[in-house]
């Protein structure tokens, strides 16, 4: 069945977007992650312009984060006021990538920009996650037991000023490195519409040494917030938000994301974590496969201007 | 005095061909066209006839006719890749002022076999004819047919099924009656369409005439896209509410503990 996309201006099977939705979503459910960084690109293949793409794909990530934040939230896994912290970096974050992003559309370097970035990011997080896994699944192997780096591993971060205590997560950081973290991601998040769930997590792990009980929820609460305002912004500015292309995609997404949850529940964190990095690493290959290989066609067409 | 000259040629073209006296009457099996949720694209069909202009002139035994439907104007960039430090980069690109975003130039046998180039030019007859504007340093000029922007762009036009030329879209159902079959694809831009005619006998034009559609996306569709276009933020807002929503009833239909 044939759906007409307003924004996007094609017409696109429901149903095959709704599985994009469902898979993608059982992916991120399994994984603790937004999905953005698969949902973006598939979009893109089944035809969607890229600027459309990255900004409808946020309002996708803003239901599925929300289901998540609402389960930790219950769980009282969330800290809130690191969260908030995170966020006053982000918004502007946001801000500045979404700004970043209309600059780059008006050059015609937008589709360069979002490709060479998706290579840099998913092959080196990709390479790091497959590498620190297989470390891990050795070590278990020859009987050791995990190294806990946590208890007094202070690093550089530890020394900056302007600390405060965050309780929940028991730790006692400088602000400077939070807000920090959260603009990169808000950043990142605008120009490239993912939710940043898989950078901000190792991020919050090893420079901030947030424990895993509260990391993946208030990751969420972050992504839930930053990627609700990019929606508002990329509505606001550029237009490009497709609600029916984003309420199909986000249907499928909650659906897939429950049962995704179920089936990494039985899984081993490090096999986990290994499976990830694999996926990440073998999308950001794909990229570059794009950017290096000769294009079908050496020339595309953009509009300009309306009547 | 630019009438009683009109007036003056008219007679004159009258004296000296006294045979050509045809005239055209159209008529479009539909003037709106509305884009709904499950628009994939529709053919919109031109009747019409031959007629004699003066009831004892005479009708030539075979017409050609061309039928160009051109959509709303728009100004699209061009751009071309190239290789640069071993990743492909946009680096040149032309702009193609108020162009037709649709161009459909549907006829009874290829173009160059209804008239030749230099009449071909003149009428803008065929993707090969058209002048497609582009801005070139400070300039604005159509180039030559074979300039590369040109073609690459009529090229992307066609593959989007937005610029078309079909050599066999016109057929006559007797000598003087034709239907003239109209393709619009599932991705057609909406706005005013002008559909102009001309009817060709021996090579050259002797009648033409122009009928209009329109291409309009209706309820729901319109509705959005409007509503994206200029409440921009209030559009934003309900999206993102939206999604809340969604993320939250999944939990209260899925709720485990």
């Amino acid at each position: 069945m044939q759906i007409y996309l307003p924004i996007a201006d094609l017409p696109v099977n429901i149903f095959l977007v709704l599985a994009m939705g469902l898979t993608i979503g059982f992916i991120s459910g399994m994984f603790g992650i937004g999905g953005g960084f698969l949902m973006t690109p598939l979009l893109i293949f089944i035809g969607i312009s890229p600027a459309v793409a990255v900004a409808s794909v946020t309002s996708h990530i803003a239901a599925s984060t929300f289901t998540g934040a609402i389960h930790y939230w219950r769980r009282r896994a969330v800290d809130l006021s690191l969260a908030l912290m995170l966020l006053a970096g982000g918004i502007v974050g946001t801000a500045a990538g979404v700004w970043l992003f209309t600059m780059l559309r008006a050059v015609d370097q937008l589709d360069l920009a979002i490709g060479l970035s998706y290579v840099t990011l998913l092959t080196t997080v990709g390479a790091l996650m497959i590498n620190e896994s297989v470390q891990a699944e050795l070590r278990a192997r020859r009987g050791q037991p995990a190294t806990l780096r946590r208890p007094g591993s202070h690093n550089w971060v530890h020394g900056l000023p302007m600390k405060m205590r965050f309780k929940r997560s028991k730790i006692y950081v400088s602000v400077i490195p939070v807000c920090g973290i959260g603009f990169l991601i808000g950043f990142i998040g605008a120009v490239l519409g993912i939710g940043g769930g898989f950078l901000l997590v190792p991020m919050l792990i090893y420079f901030l040494r947030v424990p895993t009980a509260t990391v993946i929820g208030t990751s969420m609460v972050m992504t839930l917030i930053t990627m609700s305002s990019a929606t508002i912004m990329h509505a606001a500015t550029n237009h490009l938000v497709d609600a029916v292309l984003a309420l199909i995609l986000m249907v499928g997404g909650v659906i897939g994301a429950q049962f995704g949850a179920h089936t990494g529940q039985r899984m081993r964190a490090e096999r986990l974590r290994l499976l990830l990095g694999l996926l990440v690493f073998a999308v950001g290959l794909r990229f570059a496969y794009d950017l290096v290989v000769i294009p079908d066609d050496l020339y595309s067409i953009r509009l300009v201007r309306g009547q | 005095m630019r009438r009683l000259a009109f007036a003056i040629a008219t007679i004159a073209a009258a004296a000296v061909n006294p045979a050509q006296a045809e005239r055209l009457v159209v008529s479009l099996s539909n003037h709106r066209v509305a884009v709904t949720s499950n628009f994939v694209g529709t053919e919109l069909v031109l009747f019409g006839t031959v007629e004699p202009d003066a009831p004892r002139a005479a009708l030539r035994s075979a017409y050609d006719l061309v039928t160009t439907v051109s959509g709303p104007t728009v100004t699209l960039r061009t751009r071309r890749k190239e290789r640069v430090l071993g990743i492909w980069v946009n680096v040149d690109s032309r702009e193609f002022i108020r162009v037709p975003s649709y161009l459909g130039v549907l006829s009874n046998r290829p173009i160059d076999q209804i008239a030749d180039p230099t009449v071909a030019r003149r009428l803008q007859l065929g993707l090969n004819h058209i002048i497609l504007t582009q801005r070139i340093g400070a300039d604005f000029a159509d180039t030559v047919s074979d300039d590369p922007f040109r073609v690459n762009f009529i090229k992307l036009e066609k593959e989007a099924e937005q610029y078309r030329e079909v050599s066999n879209g016109v057929t006559f159902l007797t000598p003087t009656v034709f239907r003239v079959s109209i393709p619009l694809p599932a991705n057609v831009p909406t706005g005013t369409y002008t559909v102009d005619v001309k009817l060709f006998g021996g090579g050259r034009m002797i009648a033409r005439t122009n009928t209009a559609l329109e291409v309009i996306k209706s309820g729901f569709e319109q509705y959005v896209f409007e509503a994206s276009q200029n409440h921009g933020l209030l559009y934003g807002l309900v999206t993102a509410m939206m999604a809340l929503t969604i993320g939250w009833f999944a939990t209260v239909v899925f709720r485990r503990d």
